[in-house]
């Protein structure tokens, strides 16, 4: 086995954080490679400090890792000044591990949880020695394939995917590797890639972009061929349905230098049904799946040991609604071994009192900050897009916080969201106002920082069809907030680049020819665009002209329900009666309820994995159910229950 | 078992791929492993308490070490903290078994050396150390102008190097704090040169890049190591810690070791 690291080694003392490229985590496995074992090289297309922590990534090291006929080792985008100079001295991208080749790997696999990384993916397989378009491989090349949140619509990176993987990794990549294996061991010329992407496409789950041709008229996608009869004509998701037989990372990887998210995570449980119409994770994860409060205290008290890290996050998309959210924290505080200096945190924030009360039981040292996510500046706002939170929700939240010791409080917001007026927006000044006075009523100076960010239509969601703000209307508004909230002293404003979220929809809404952008902006030189100081809307302006596309077309454009979307051969579950219900509902400014302790609303994702409806707990949280639209008063302007679909 | 000391000082080496971290995530690292060894650390007060750690002078990213320090400061009553880890059959003393506890906690590269129980009249690490010895192998000359170029400069009394500090230029002496340096032929790198210095770190540290700055800036560091640190007592150099405890013993030249 090759190794580029005596090459690699007299550059290190060039760049900027060396240890990014030399691995020796704990947790970190070098793997037997050889005959009848597939490698894989599990990538991030971003530098190590945003990738390593990725926990996806790493439960499929470990479990790669644990089969006798599979390898796996990691790799990160080089940052920059490292790229150079291995360009310069024609060292390939590596493994951290081993730093073997990326070329010797047989699978490269990407996670991908951000649009604006895509050119990276290019320039990672390009820094590797391989054909970055799926056209141009051959029977000795490594497989290209990607998974995570992104790949919802995976058309934008379809000339480049050998195969893209819809959901929950644990079971299907285990069936990859044997497709993969299989077709190792096919002699040339069988071993064809034809051949490798008919051995994917039979694995459930995997999209095999190259099996399928799009048809457009104009501007728009108007149908997808299949090139043959065995052709999948819908790829359904996968989904783990007991997170309890999945207890991983068993190794969380500790690093050497420090990465965002530096501490133990557990994920406690996976799903939401909140039914926020604007987030795509809400939507493509369902249903709701627990991990068992017993499971979670364990992996918390056995990471802590392993680790040494003095904090752990109980991960999830909103886990105040764990079912198991106080005994957990009562376990991790008040077990001795911690010695009080264990602090656990709630990464995602309920917007109620008793969630701040939880936060203070278990934050008794650091009391810095805390973050609420309202999402929208109004109550109508909040019922559009589905947040059920009203004014004096967030203003109880806000009030035990600062009571309770802390000094700041952040809030997220989204602009450009669909029926949105000028009043919604500087509701957000409104808000933050009302939450400076209460903090002062506590102490003399507080700080709130509202921040804003533009609201990109995701595929698979209520807003799947909605057009875009314009950059330029959302700068506009930004503005409008800024000079609004300039009133009051003690509230600060944060916004997204615009520009970015306009690039973000074209990655996210755009359709397969999209695919000559991307390739365009990175030969450009358009890499790490998730890095401000790296961003340029130009590049990705002038690509799309080359290509003879509008941006207008992908972003601003509003798309009518019956038109043909790029994804719509991919399913997460969801039913699209129910996707156009829930937009119609919310262009009507009517909320509905989580469906964990409400009857049914038929959403599809139970359904689609030939399940009843799927209750993780049928025990509403600790605290309530604030914000799920449970004994709100109906006398106030708006309808809210379970809809007879 | 010996009475847990309250304050222990340890020496460990820093080799191979770890070198690549900084000195603060070394501080990280230490800090991890401390938790993991449950050694019962004494905390600071206030807001967010840290473990009582001292480092010694930093070490650049990149550079090995064969004797780097820290200072352990222990928490009052710690030793039950210790009774209920400790291996009643080691029936070794206190510094060795902290050493032996922390040294399981470390990632491959570090190597815990030797560990003595300070008595309080030391002073910090960072006051008492003098000086450092280095081993550096470099490219960019070959040997006989190297030796030349080594030469020149004992010969002058200043040696300025260019600085940016406060984002201001300012120019500096190094001359003051390089004590001895030789070139020593060929590296054990192929391809290097081999220089060894002695560098003071009062009136200021020097960083073996500024140093090969100050010889001749077309020199490029391919491996660094720091091989001692030292103390100074009547004009004689000491190990701040050696072997025995804190009993002082002269120094031995250290050479770079081959790995």
């Amino acid at each position: 086995m090759t190794s580029v690291f005596e090459q690699l080694e007299p550059l290190l003392f060039s760049v900027e954080k060396p240890a990014r490229y030399v691995g020796g985590e704990l947790g970190s496995q070098e793997p037997e490679h050889g005959p009848g074992i597939v490698s894989w090289l599990l990538a991030y297309p971003d530098t190590y400090e945003i990738g390593l922590p990725n926990q996806g990534l790493q439960i499929l090291y470990e479990i790669l890792n644990e089969r006798s006929d599979a390898a796996a080792e990691r790799t990160y985008a080089p940052w920059h000044d490292l790229e150079k100079l291995m360009r310069d001295e024609g060292i390939p991208l590596f493994s951290v591990e081993s730093h073997k080749p990326a070329h010797e790997f047989h699978v490269i696999a990407f996670n991908l949880s951000a649009e604006l990384t895509y050119t990276n993916l290019l320039n990672m397989v390009d820094l590797a020695g391989i054909a970055v378009r799926t056209e141009d491989r051959g029977p000795n090349d490594a497989v290209i394939i990607a998974g995570g949140h992104c790949t919802y619509n995976p058309e934008p990176l379809g000339d480049f995917l050998d195969a893209a993987v819809l959901g929950d990794g644990e079971e299907v990549v285990s069936e990859i590797n044997e497709a993969v294996a299989a077709w190792l061991a096919l002699e040339e010329p069988q071993r064809s890639r034809r051949a490798l992407h008919r051995l994917l496409s039979d694995v459930e789950g995997v999209y095999v972009p190259s099996l399928y041709q799009p048809v457009y008229e104009g501007p728009i996608q108007i149908g997808l061929e299949r090139v043959a009869d065995w052709v999948p004509d819908r790829i359904e998701k996968r989904s783990v349905m007991d997170l309890g037989e999945w207890p991983y990372p068993k190794q969380q990887l500790v690093p050497l230098i420090e990465v965002v998210h530096d501490r133990l995570n557990v994920e406690v449980f996976r799903g939401c049904t909140r039914g926020c119409r604007f987030c795509q994770a809400g939507m493509i994860t369902r249903p709701v799946r627990e991990r068992p409060a017993e499971q979670v205290i364990e992996m918390v008290q056995r990471g802590i040991e392993r680790t040494g890290y003095d904090e752990v996050a109980l991960t999830s998309l909103s886990t105040a609604d764990f079912s198991g959210i106080e005994s957990v924290v009562a376990a991790v505080v008040d077990n001795e071994c911690n010695a009080g200096r264990v602090s656990v945190s709630l990464p995602s924030l309920r917007v109620d009192a008793f969630t701040v009360g939880t936060a203070a039981k278990i934050q008794q040292v650091k009391r810095t900050g805390l973050t609420f996510a309202p999402e929208g500046g109004t109550w109508r706002m909040r019922r559009v897009i589905n947040k059920l939170i009203t004014d004096d929700d967030l203003y109880a939240a806000v009030d035990a916080a600062f009571s309770q010791g802390w000094r700041r409080v952040k809030l997220y917001f989204l602009i450009g969201l669909p029926s949105e007026r000028d009043e919604d927006v500087l509701g957000i000044a409104e808000l933050g106002r009302r939450c400076v006075e209460i903090g002062r009523k506590y102490h003399q100076t507080v700080t709130v920082t509202a921040s804003v960010g533009g609201f990109v239509p995701k595929p698979q969601t209520p807003f799947q069809w909605h057009a875009q703000d314009s950059g330029e209307e959302l700068q506009r508004k930004i503005s409008m907030l800024r000079a609004k909230a300039h009133e009051t002293r003690g509230l600060t404003i944060r916004w997204h680049e615009p520009r970015a979220s306009v690039a973000e929809a074209l990655m996210s809404r755009g359709d397969r020819r999209m695919g000559a952008v991307i390739e365009d902006v990175w030969r450009q030189g358009g890499i790490f665009q998730e890095w401000g100081e790296f961003f340029d809307l130009g590049r990705f302006e002038a690509a799309m002209d080359r290509a003879g596309l509008k941006v207008e077309d992908v972003t601003t454009r509003q798309r009518s329900v019956d038109e043909v979307l790029p994804w719509d051969h991919l399913s997460a579950g969801l039913h699209k009666d129910f996707l156009v219900a829930e937009y119609q509902d919310a262009l009507g400014e009517l909320g509905v309820e989580d469906c964990r302790w409400t009857p049914c609303y038929d959403c599809g994702a139970c359904t689609s994995l030939g399940l009843e409806h799927h209750v993780a707990s049928t025990v509403p949280p600790a605290g309530g159910s604030q914000g799920t639209g449970q004994g709100i008063d109906l006398s106030v302007p708006v309808s809210v229950g379970a809809k007879p679909n | 078992m010996d009475r847990v000391p309250e304050r222990l000082r340890i020496r460990y080496t820093k080799r191979g791929r770890i070198r690549y971290t900084s000195q603060r995530d070394m501080a990280r690292i230490i800090e991890r492993g401390l938790r993991r060894s449950r050694l019962p650390i004494a905390q600071s007060q206030g807001f967010s308490p840290r473990p009582l750690l001292a480092f010694s002078l930093a070490l650049p990213t990149g550079c090995e070490s064969l004797a780097e320090y820290i200072d352990l400061r222990f928490a009052e009553g710690g030793g039950a903290g210790f009774a209920a880890i400790a291996d009643p059959e080691a029936g070794s003393d206190g510094a060795a078994y902290v050493a032996r506890a922390l040294q399981s906690t470390m990632p491959e590269g570090i190597e815990v050396v030797s560990a003595g129980v300070l008595t309080g009249a030391e002073g910090s690490l960072q006051e008492q150390v003098t000086s450092c010895d280095w081993v550096l192998e470099v490219i960019g000359m070959g040997a006989d102008q190297l030796s030349e170029r080594v030469g020149t400069l004992l010969e002058h009394d200043q040696v300025l190097v260019e600085r940016v500090r406060k984002g201001r230029k300012a120019e500096d002496n190094l001359r003051p704090s390089i004590v001895t340096l030789f070139h020593r032929g060929s590296g054990s790198t192929p391809g290097t040169q081999r220089i060894e210095a002695v560098l003071s770190t009062k009136p200021r540290g020097v960083r073996p890049v500024e140093l090969l700055e100050g010889i001749d800036p077309s020199l490029r560091l391919v491996r660094g190591t720091r091989t001692g640190q030292y103390e100074t007592v009547d004009g004689e150099r000491y190990e701040p810690l050696s072997p025995l405890g804190l009993v002082r013993a002269p120094a031995v030249a250290v050479g770079a070791q081959g790995r």
